[in-house]
């Protein structure tokens, strides 16, 4: 009893909005959307903050207002969605299966979007030591807890991480009478946007300390403090430099990871270093018919990139069912030296796309080229390159060829 | 206030709650005393869930013999309380000589302890078991198992509980006192006056063991640390791989869990504080570079989250570990069951050592058995382990089975509410994670945890701040940011 789609869209956020209004401008209108939050809108709706759609928009807007541009047109358009309805199960001919409180929803589809989004790392996958104590959130439950529920995480915080939602809670806590002690971060240099350094620390009085980590939870019960450490090259803790922080509030915000659970589940190729599915330039994975964009790709720092990479998603599904995708060639993309990840990972025609990758070190001066065979295709020249930030090349079509790896290298 | 029972057990551990549940086979009102708010906040929760085989263990000691024991009972104890056991077997690699040695001399005892299935095997056989493992060659003992510790011990409980005994949680024994053949049991709550009672307070058993007047025993904690790795690696790792053991200390080993996470551990560092349950870092690594010289797939990367255990040792003035101690002594506390040293394989143990225990008092008291004691715990099929056909059929009968809180675990809020409402009156975050695996997957809680701490807002009618994670004192939240 499964409904024949043309596209079944996984997750309601900004990936799976912005390819829903996308593929219906194409004129592909036999599609659905599953979301497993009672509305709309992913993780944007916890987003109450500014800064989003500078980019996609040119003006500055809340989390909820951006979504809100991209739900209106659903509505308007009358794409079928449903919320509360978390998919179960993805098989390797493309059927879904969701559970719905009314019900299970079985598809089976021509295509399929995975659009899940991205979760955060706990504590546990950074292997923090020290004791068990409640008191310990990641920046995004926290951020939960406070713009959805309507609920104080504690009273005195300290926040491990300087990636953007841990500044961006670093602000809040504080506009809410939360003290925020310090943010620690072990890199040597901070993990989000410049702006957000400035806007939510500075702003605030609030210290940022690189090169520093939590080596201890303290707290049988509730958390009481935390010891942190100053870090060496290697981000080894050095001993001797061990200070109490005493709070009942520890924020991680740690990093974020591709929820990739369903892709495991239906044997889609992972790529271990972004934990999303391996892609080709169309961002189809290695089921063919399923495509993947957005933070269960590969972890972006806007969501207007997010909106913007799922828009060229759905142009590759709408060539797809048409049977107008580009093939013939089997290119893989290698990380040279200075490159931590890029997405695709393959190319299969000369049909040209947008090459997004990050770069492991901050950069000064940076030449990011893009080569096959000694052949230079791109260069890119930035002043600075940072790892916070997702970088994007325009590969131009016909540049690449069939024979040989492309080789990106940033230096 | 005070209360009356014909017995109290000290301690709602599994072995508490084994005592409680076949005590309650008899014609008598049970009160079962619980420190903590749930009955798995100490070594009950905090283990291998491993099933012993009973062979490493000295002869002739109670640890081998209710080991074996329990063994056996398992298969019938999951059916009737509905938690999960797989006789998945176990091996024991070895490399050297003296492994070999070692392990034929552990066979023999085994043999001579009664434990079954057991079997010397080679390097092909082992790695036809399990692939990848480092090992030239290995004892095998097919009767051995995982299980879910959490629920084996729960659903004794709550057994207990349906079969008439009282659980008084977060009811910490602070005193006892013997007066006109009774015992007076002070708690920080409230007082009871009963004619028996059982000591199996686990870690606070020897404190327990003083106030009844029974001095001099020696106990200490020996620590265990412990990796929880991703469910990826699950299908990995068919059954607990273990390096030789001796008969005081198992080694740091790999086991599958019944979910299919596996856990790394446990290291045993001698310890005084029983309370103290931080992972230190330099145990971690320790735990990492040990167990992969066992089996090669442990990455930091798949770490999902870390615990430890205390077990309560009883040890001679030598400092050499005891075996299990059950005793009444008439001359001093007549009518009180003490259990002293519980622990590994205790939680294999359990239902015969509470037999035992039980068995103590009938030979002196009479105890009149009931006719309408239950062994069985009713419990749902997880919605997770549901054909699509039983999904449906679930959510036309209960549309909460169509809302998932978690979808690591797929745990519905039909489950979670239920989990609320447990007969037991647990009310803590980690109350719904133990019943439910809720806050257990990948995500370790980063989704749902929002939504289990309003649905127990809701279902119990209590203030945000009132909201417990595991301790009484755990608070979650500092309350409401605006009224309203």
């Amino acid at each position: 009893m499964s409904e024949r789609k043309d596209a079944v869209i996984i997750g309601g956020g900004p990936a799976g909005l912005a390819a829903a209004v996308a593929l219906d401008n194409l004129g592909i209108h036999d599609i659905v959307i599953l979301e497993r939050e009672s509305q709309l809108g992913g993780i944007l709706r916890q987003c109450i903050h500014d800064g989003f759609g500078l980019q996609r928009f040119g003006e500055s807007l809340s989390g909820p207002e951006y979504a809100e541009r991209f739900i209106s047109e659903v509505r308007r358009r009358g794409i079928e969605y449903h919320t509360d309805a978390t998919v179960i199960s993805l098989t390797e001919d493309r059927k879904v299966e969701a559970v719905t409180p009314s019900g299970l929803l079985g598809y089976s589809a021509k295509a399929v979007v995975l659009a899940m989004g991205c979760r955060e790392r706990s504590r546990g996958s950074i292997m923090i030591p020290g004791e068990r104590p409640s008191g310990v959130f990641t920046a995004g439950s926290a951020q939960a807890y406070m713009n959805l529920y309507n609920r104080m995480p504690g009273r005195e915080a300290v926040i491990l991480g300087s990636g953007d939602i841990g500044l961006i809670m670093a602000r809040r806590l504080t506009l809410e009478g939360i003290r925020v002690k310090a943010v620690f971060e072990i890199q040597d240099h901070p993990n989000g946007l410049d702006r957000n350094i400035v806007q939510c620390l500075d702003d605030y009085g609030i210290p940022l300390y690189l090169r520093h980590t939590v080596t201890d939870i303290h707290g049988g019960s509730r958390l009481e403090g935390v010891t942190v450490s100053e870090v060496d090259e290697r981000c080894v803790p050095i001993k001797g430099t061990e200070k109490l922080y005493p709070c009942d509030t520890l924020i991680l915000s740690v990093g974020l990871r591709p929820d990739n659970g369903l892709l495991k589940d239906a044997g889609i190729a992972i790529d271990p270093r972004t934990d999303g599915a391996i892609v080709d330039e169309h961002l189809m994975t290695s089921i063919p018919g399923v495509f993947s964009s957005g933070n269960v790709l590969h972890v972006h720092d806007l969501a207007d990139f997010v909106s913007l990479e799922s828009e060229h998603l759905a142009a590759s599904v709408a060539a797809y069912l048409s049977g107008g995708l580009g093939s013939g060639m089997d290119v893989s993309v290698r990380c040279g030296s200075g490159v931590g990840h890029t997405v695709p990972q393959k190319v299969v025609s000369d049909d040209g796309f947008t090459l997004s990758l990050r770069v492991r070190s901050v950069m000064r001066d940076a030449v990011i080229s893009v080569s096959q065979g000694g052949r230079r295709i791109v260069e890119k020249k930035m002043r600075k390159a940072n790892p916070a930030e997702m970088i994007m090349i325009d590969i131009p079509g016909g540049s690449v060829c069939p024979d040989g790896d492309l080789e990106v290298v940033a230096g | 206030m005070l209360h009356f029972f014909d017995a109290a057990v000290i301690g709602g551990g599994v072995v508490g709650s084994a005592i409680a549940r076949e005590l309650s086979r008899y014609e008598l009102s049970i009160a079962v005393l619980e420190e903590n708010p749930d009955v798995v906040c100490e070594a009950s929760g905090r283990n291998s869930a491993v099933v012993h085989g009973g062979f490493a263990y000295d002869r002739g000691s109670l640890k081998a013999r209710f080991c074996v024991e329990g063994n056996r009972m398992m298969d019938e104890l999951s059916t009737q309380l509905g938690f999960r056991f797989i006789r998945c077997g176990k091996v024991l690699v070895g490399n050297t000589d003296e492994d070999l040695r070692q392990l034929e001399r552990t066979m023999a005892q085994g043999f001579d302890n009664g434990a079954t299935g057991l079997e010397l095997i080679d390097g092909k056989r082992l790695h036809e078991l399990v692939p990848a493992v480092n090992g030239s060659f290995a004892m095998l003992s097919s009767s051995s198992g995982i299980m879910d510790p959490f629920l084996f011990t729960i659903n004794l409980a709550e057994n207990a509980a349906e079969n008439g005994a009282r659980y008084f949680l977060s009811h910490k024994v602070i005193s006892i006192a013997r007066k006109d053949g009774r015992y007076l049991i002070h708690t920080a709550e409230d007082d009871f006056s009963v004619r028996w009672l059982f000591n199996a307070a686990g870690k606070g058993a020897k404190d327990i063991s003083d106030m009844l007047g029974i001095t001099g025993y020696r106990v200490i904690g020996s620590k265990g640390n412990y990796l929880v790795l991703d469910k990826r690696l699950g299908p990995l790792l068919p059954m607990p791989v273990y390096p030789v053991p001796s008969n005081t200390y198992m080694g740091i080993h790999v086991t599958p869990t019944v979910d299919g996470n596996v856990t790394v551990g446990p290291d045993a560092i001698n310890t005084d504080d029983f309370g103290y349950y931080g992972v230190p870092a330099d145990r971690m690594e320790y735990l990492r570079e040990s167990a992969s010289t066992l089996w090669p797939h442990i990455d930091r990367k798949d770490v999902i989250r870390t615990f430890s255990g205390i077990l309560a040792k009883w040890v001679d003035d030598k400092g050499v570990i005891q075996d299990f101690r059950i005793e009444v002594r008439d001359d001093i506390a007549p009518g009180a069951v003490n259990l002293i040293g519980i622990e590994s394989p205790g939680l294999t143990a359990a239902v015969p050592m509470a037999r035992y225990a039980i068995s103590l008092l009938r030979d002196r008291f009479d105890l009149e058995e009931r006719k309408d004691f239950d062994p069985v715990h009713a419990t749902a099929k997880r919605f997770a382990e549901m054909t699509s056909e039983e999904k449906a059929a679930a959510i036309a009968g209960d549309s909460r089975y169509g809302s998932l809180v978690c979808s690591c675990e797929e745990v519905t809020e039909a489950e979670v509410i239920r989990a609320i409402h447990n007969p037991l009156g647990v009310h803590t975050m980690t109350g719904i994670k133990y019943r439910t695996r809720a806050m257990m997957g990948g995500c370790q809680a980063g989704f749902c945890q929002m939504k289990i701490e309003q649905l127990l807002e809701k279902e119990l009618g209590i203030a945000p701040e009132d909201v417990r994670y595991l301790r009484d004192s755990s608070w979650v939240l500092a309350g409401k940011m605006r009224e309203g």
